[in-house]
């Protein structure tokens, strides 16, 4: 039971962060119509940048805000350099276009921070373990990523929803050229959404980085989750990439855990052990493609809302 | 369609002829090194033919094709690893399962267009290859070492370097003139004709749902087969040939060659593979200067080096 409790929590905490990915993804298909595998390569980058500011000033919270701000910079720069002469163009160019951004993405990381892994220490009150039920405790620090995603998650909910910038966006993602003809400044409008997406994706990535190792590629293996997510909850919804996103964490990571067990009681132990691996990975997969089968569009297609 | 002596027409004759004849300049000049280079651009133009198939002319964005060369190289691989080493028993079994692994994901993901398509194939790829990386009885994440190659005894002797070149050849023309059959047929029209209008041809009363269905199992079968030959090629296979990035591979050989063009894909295999051998002689961070030319690809060349060809022959 206290395994189960605290895979659970792992669920969550594995979903919200695959929301954070999967938000600025969405976010940026849905409203410039881009499709972009870069953002794997943002998170990436959030990671190597914690990594590196928070050695640097011997702070993780001061290295992981000069992280945030440096993403969403470099997020910025590269919409205006290369993603902005995309915007309108078929889908396949920009899929060719971002996978080129990866290349260069990766290779730049090796040049500067060589082939090998960083890893990013936890301050000492974060490395400990809260009891969040009587006789559960927990990582202090996957709780409070737990707590710091859901604090983003409604922020991003008011910015969307509650404010001007927020209208604009929404706006932006209905007719472009209207908002443009009204005078808007849509050019700096999507260089702001881009740069949040990667501001996301950068948070993402640096608050994975104390569990994981920071190294190259660590965006890629993610960024195909956050596909599934994205497409599970309905390219271009934000709501349904939230819902999407905790349904993947959960299944994902209960499945890892529970699913080999499972098995075993159903296939003789040898079989079981074999194909636990290669089945569990698969659940994902098979929950997405049940969805497609069901709402090829999704679980909350943008359009209708 | 502009006479048949135009400039592209004379670069394509050329570059037949040329890989025609690479074993015998490779046994001349005793440069092993090229040959073994170009068997490997032989088999990947191969797969980047097949990906024209559905991407050029049918308009099906999959970004998920190397799960064919997988799924096909997996299949001699695991036969080879259980002691059945025929090629007559492996090759089939190897063209069986990367249609019929077409298929599911074909009958999947079809019901799906524009950016989903891209991204359910590319999540398949990649559910392959957690699969097979799962797998710890055929090597896992490490791969399968292949310690003896397809045994086409009488035949071909796969061992034979020139022979092998050879078999890939022949595949990789006759897989070329299959296309150009398929694309100028009904059926070709038919797909042709869905890329660029579905409803329209529906509305004609075509199934297009099962003609794309059928052109999408042709072209991962086709992959397949350049699959078992990459696997043979290599002594090896691993869950990192059918990696995304792998993919990627694929759509930017056939992009850079020109798509919807028949020896586009040709092009594109050898100027990217050619490319990479001579940029990472140049510097171990290749790809710092591979990524930026892609971009500049999509955004000023876009019909690849046939638009190119193309354009220089209208003068």
């Amino acid at each position: 039971m206290t395994l189960f409790i605290e895979q659970c929590l792992n669920g969550l905490q594995f979903g919200l962060l695959l929301f954070l990915l999967a938000a600025g993804l969405t976010l940026v298909f849905g409203i410039m119509d881009l499709v972009n595998l870069a953002h794997g390569s943002l998170y990436m980058i959030g990671a190597y940048f914690a990594a590196t500011f928070s050695a640097f000033f011997d702070s993780f919270v001061l290295g992981a805000i000069l992280a945030l701000v440096a993403t969403l910079l470099v997020g910025m720069a590269v919409e205006v350099i290369a993603i902005r002469k995309l915007y309108g163009r078929d889908h396949l160019d920009h899929v060719l276009a971002t996978f080129g951004l990866i290349l260069f993405f990766d290779e730049s990381v090796r040049l500067i921070w060589g082939p090998a892994g960083l890893s990013l220490p936890l301050p000492s009150w974060l490395n400990t373990s809260v009891q969040v039920l009587p006789g559960i405790s927990y990582s202090a620090y996957r709780l409070a990523i737990i707590v710091v995603t859901l604090a983003v998650a409604a922020g991003l909910y008011v910015l969307v929803m509650r404010t001007r910038i927020g209208m604009l966006i929404r706006a932006g993602a209905t007719n472009r050229d209207m908002v443009s003809a009204l005078g808007i400044n849509i050019k700096l409008l999507f260089t702001l959404v881009f740069g949040l997406g990667a501001a996301l994706a950068g948070l993402a990535g640096l608050m994975q980085a104390p569990i994981l190792t920071v190294q190259i590629g660590m965006g890629e293996s993610i960024l195909i989750l956050a596909f599934v997510v994205t497409v599970i909850g309905g390219i271009g919804s934000i709501r349904g990439a939230f819902i999407a996103a905790i349904l993947v964490g959960f299944i994902d990571t209960l499945g890892r855990a529970f699913f080999p067990d499972l098995l075993r009681l159903v296939l003789p132990g040898a079989a079981a052990s074999t194909a636990a691996p290669a089945l569990s990975s698969m659940l994902i997969y098979l929950l997405m493609a049940t969805v497609l089968v069901v709402r090829p569009e999704g679980l909350f297609p943008a359009g209708t809302k | 369609m502009t006479g048949l002596f135009t400039v592209r027409n004379a670069v394509v004759v050329v570059l037949l002829v040329a890989l025609a004849l690479l074993p015998v300049y490779s046994a001349v000049t005793g440069d092993r090194f090229m040959l073994t280079l170009f068997t490997r651009i032989v088999i990947l133009s191969m797969a980047a033919v097949s990906l024209n198939l559905i991407l050029g002319y049918g308009g099906m964005m999959s970004f998920g094709h190397a799960a064919y060369l997988g799924v096909g190289g997996y299949a001699v691989g695991m036969l080879a690893h259980e002691g059945v080493v025929s090629g007559w028993v492996q090759w089939p079994v190897a063209l069986a399962a990367s249609a019929l692994f077409a298929l599911v994901i074909g009958a999947l993901s079809l019901r799906t267009r524009g950016v989903y398509f891209i991204m359910i194939t590319l999540s398949f790829a990649q559910m392959a290859y957690y699969v097979v990386a799962g797998i710890a009885r055929y090597g896992g994440d490490d791969g399968l070492t292949i310690y003896k190659r397809s045994d086409f005894s009488g035949l071909i002797d796969m061992n034979s370097k020139t022979q092998f070149y050879y078999l890939c050849l022949v595949l990789l023309y006759a897989s070329i003139y299959l296309v150009w059959r398929l694309v100028n047929s009904r059926f070709g029209m038919v797909i042709q004709g869905a890329r660029s209008n579905d409803n329209r041809m529906r509305a004609v009363g075509f199934p297009t749902y099962r003609y794309k269905l059928v052109c999408f199992v042709i072209a991962g079968t086709m992959c397949g087969l350049s699959g078992a030959l990459l696997a043979n090629n290599t002594d090896f296979v691993s869950p990192a040939v059918m990696y995304w990035t792998r993919s990627g591979d694929l759509i930017i050989m056939v992009v850079l060659g020109g798509m919807g063009s028949l020896f586009g894909p040709v092009f594109g295999t050898v100027a990217l593979l050619v490319l990479e051998e001579t940029l990472s002689g140049i510097t171990e961070f290749w790809q710092i200067i591979l990524g930026p030319l892609l971009l500049l690809v999509v955004l000023f060349a876009r019909g690849g080096i046939d638009g190119l060809l193309s354009k220089v022959g209208r003068g």
